[in-house]
């Protein structure tokens, strides 16, 4: 009971994304991710290790996909941070003759939607092409 | 080294003496000895994978050639190989696990073929690919572990249900990808989940109607686990009470995995099976204090009770994700130390040791590295057999949220599940082996059911200044040495095959069926598949000639990662001309090719 609680914040807050004050929030809410040299912040960090427990196992390292699960850096450039955030929290089946593709939902997933944002700011910098494969390094914390 | 010969004597008698073998199914224990049909998925009840048909050479197998194709219609990771029972051949496919029965006197021509009805739901919660590695044959009956853990028994000659029964709850992330094994009037089977936070455990059911006889856990109180705190040893010492709990902290065993989703081994002279439990709940070791019993083991089990009579725990609090599921092969007269051992258990364990015990009591007789670049731990300790791990590679040591580099082998293991051959003729083994390392972070993790409990990220690549990811080995398991090696670019995920004919087959994720003679590995043979080649080689003959059969069709575990290719973009493979990814090799579609010889 109390996780779902939980989870039913922080949907709200994910799904009240734009509600963010940056003066260019639209490109924030798109692009939340902070690369220098390589060096990503901690929202990045952690998307990337959130990832590894719970995306990895389908979608393959550094988010390029496997034999069965699409290359999530591809997917990105064409999805919006609303469409993803949707996809993970209640899933996605896609089972014909030919293919039997399922994504489960997260929507309860404590580890999953407490970090969703993360999850996407770690993929979408991995699709822009600003982030490299394997473990990203983090800035120092000033 | 006497004492043990007289030992394994009597206790080879009070087993025999004690045991109900006489109720078990006669009609198995015969035809796995007819090299005729391949019945079971090993091959035979003490998984040797080996046929001593003669007709394909040394000397002819460079002639081979497809003599027919059949396609599965599926495309995901095909796993597991044909079975042969008189003329007709039954293969099977991963998730929605079809099987189809096929008619060697008409080739290719379907006498029947079920597909289950299962909720696709249980799809996103099979932890690497939808794979299954096929059904098993008893008594007229095909017995298929379906993804969603139903076991359903089908009329060999019609494919009607003859009976089903739910052996697990996929809501809680408990499915299943193994192949049963029909031991007398049971069927036994396991469970996978280990990403997935469940207790697994092994059940065996009756083969006559699916009724539920014994069910044994691999974690938990004595009564779960099927455990005589007196008799139940491990090293020769009693276990004692209690062994799993005392090994975790507070309730972390309820969600304790040891996934059962390997291979199953039955001596019927001892009347034991023998198989491994995989990883401890989750990937984070700080998470889990202690040993985590009975994770990471090796079973001997009575067949027909259950109770356990020895165990050994091979990786004691795993830090590195070496499930212990890989096959149990049991050779006879292995000799060790200059002294014959009648009866042993070789077992290639995902963490990189190959190790031989004596199958009637337990007794570590060997435990050496069966690729150089294993470091994680520099040995196991005989006396303890405990394995001493290097403190620069211990995932745990350094607590949560600290990246450990290097660690040989990766995480899927210097071998996975895909079944190593022995072939008494050469008394050697013969490995399809992974050569790949990783970099392992920890980190904390919370439980929900049905969902995954990894708690760790990882990056794998070859090991450094390498170009190849895999090596088809010959394996020494008395001395525990490595005889020949045959490098592959990628990991080698096939079943293998040695013959009489002096020749041993594997496929490779390329999709290469390959037949190397047993002497040295020299290549002899290989014939590009469709597809990657997971699936796992067999031989059998129809009216008196030897075929070949092989699955293809890539995906599973190798599916994940080698799809892109492995390590990072700044690892310095540039300069590792060779290494590509994989779906420059292949693409996905299971089929199914058989071979023969010209006539």
């Amino acid at each position: 009971m109390k996780i779902s609680l939980v989870s039913a914040c922080v949907l709200a807050a994910a799904l009240a994304g734009p509600a963010r004050a940056a003066n260019d929030a639209k490109d924030d809410y798109e692009r939340p991710y902070h690369v220098e040299d390589g060096k990503v912040d901690q929202s990045v960090y952690n998307g990337y290790r959130r990832y590894g427990n719970s995306c990895l196992q389908c979608h393959g390292p550094d988010g390029l996909g496997s034999s069965y699960a699409p290359n999530l850096t591809e997917s990105l450039k064409h999805m919006t941070h609303e469409q993803f955030s949707d996809t993970v929290i209640n899933g996605r089946q896609n089972v014909t003759a030919s293919q039997q593709n399922v994504m489960p939902s997260f929507g309860h997933v404590e580890d999953v939607v407490m970090y969703l944002d993360d999850i996407y700011a770690y993929l979408k910098a991995r699709s822009d092409g600003v982030l490299g494969r394997g473990r990203p390094e983090r800035m120092l914390k000033k | 080294m006497l004492r043990r010969t007289a030992l394994a004597i009597a206790l080879a008698f009070s087993a025999t003496a004690g045991s109900t073998v006489a109720s078990a199914n006669d009609e198995l224990l015969k035809l796995q000895k007819d090299p005729n049909q391949w019945v079971m998925a090993n091959g035979n009840y003490a998984s040797w994978r080996y046929s001593p048909l003669n007709q394909i050479t040394r000397e002819n197998v460079g002639q081979l050639r497809p003599a027919w194709q059949f396609s599965t219609g599926v495309l995901r990771g095909h796993e597991g190989g044909p079975l042969v029972i008189g003329d007709v051949m039954y293969i099977h496919t991963p998730f929605p696990n079809r099987v189809f029965a096929l008619d060697l006197n008409n080739p290719g021509r379907v006498i029947w073929r079920y597909e289950p009805t299962q909720d696709p739901s249980v799809i996103g919660v099979m932890c690497c690919d939808t794979v299954n590695r096929g059904p098993a044959y008893a008594d007229g009956k095909i017995i298929l572990s379906q993804a969603d853990t139903t076991l359903v028994a089908l009329d060999a000659k019609t494919g009607k249900e003859v009976w089903k029964v739910k052996n697990g709850d996929p809501a809680k992330g408990e499915t299943s990808t193994m192949s049963p094994l029909v031991v007398g009037d049971k069927v036994m089977v396991g469970i996978s989940g280990g990403e997935f936070g469940v207790r697994a455990h092994v059940t065996a059911y009756n083969l006559k109607d699916g009724k539920l006889v014994w069910r044994a856990y691999s974690v938990g109180p004595d009564s779960d686990i099927l455990f005589d705190p007196q008799k139940t040893t491990e090293m020769g010492k009693p276990v004692g009470a209690n062994s799993s709990l005392k090994t975790w902290e507070g309730d972390e065993w309820k969600i304790g995995g040891g996934g059962t989703w390997g291979w199953i081994s039955y001596d019927p002279e001892l009347n034991l099976i023998y198989y491994g439990s995989g990883n401890p709940g989750t990937w984070n070791p700080s998470q889990r204090p202690g040993d985590n019993k009975w994770s990471m083991t090796i079973f001997a089990r009575d067949a027909n009770t259950g109770v356990a009579r020895w165990v050994y725990q091979m990786t004691p609090h795993d830090e590195w994700d070496y499930d212990g599921v890989n096959e149990m092969i049991l050779a006879d007269n292995v000799e060790v130390g200059g002294q014959r051992v009648a009866k042993t258990l070789v077992h290639l364990d995902r963490n990189g040791f190959g190790y031989t015990l004596n199958r009637e009591n337990g007794e570590l007789l060997v435990a050496q590295k069966y690729d150089p670049v294993v470091n994680w731990a520099s040995h196991v300790d005989m006396k303890t057999g405990r394995p001493q791990v290097v403190r620069e590679f211990s995932t745990g040591s350094g607590g949560e949220d600290n990246n450990t580099q290097n660690i040989c082998p990766a995480a899927l293991g210097s071998k996975d599940q895909q079944p190593a051959s022995y072939s008494p003729k050469t008394g050697m083994f013969y490995v399809p082996t992974n050569h790949v390392c990783m970099d392992y972070e920890p980190f904390r993790v919370s439980y929900t059911a049905g969902q995954p409990y990894v708690g760790a990220t990882l990056s794998m690549y070859p090991p450094k200044g390498e170009d190849h990811m895999g090596n088809f080995i010959a394996w020494d398991a008395g001395k525990g040495k490595i005889v020949w090696s045959k490098p592959e670019r990628f990991s080698v995920w096939s079943g293998a095959l040695a013959t009489a004919g002096d020749i041993v087959f594997y496929g490779t994720l390329e999709g290469y069926l390959k037949a190397v003679d047993v002497k040295d590995g020299k290549e002899l043979f290989s014939y590009r598949t469709p597809s990657g080649i997971i699936g796992n080689v067999n031989t059998f003959t129809h009216k008196g000639k030897q075929y070949i059969g092989v699955l293809s069709g890539v995906g599973g575990w190798a599916g994940i990662g080698m799809a892109a290719g492995l390590g990072g973009d700044n690892e310095g493979l540039g300069a590792v001309g060779a290494y590509k990814a994989l779906s420059d090799y292949t693409q996905l579609g299971g089929v199914l090719t058989v071979f023969a010889l010209p006539n």
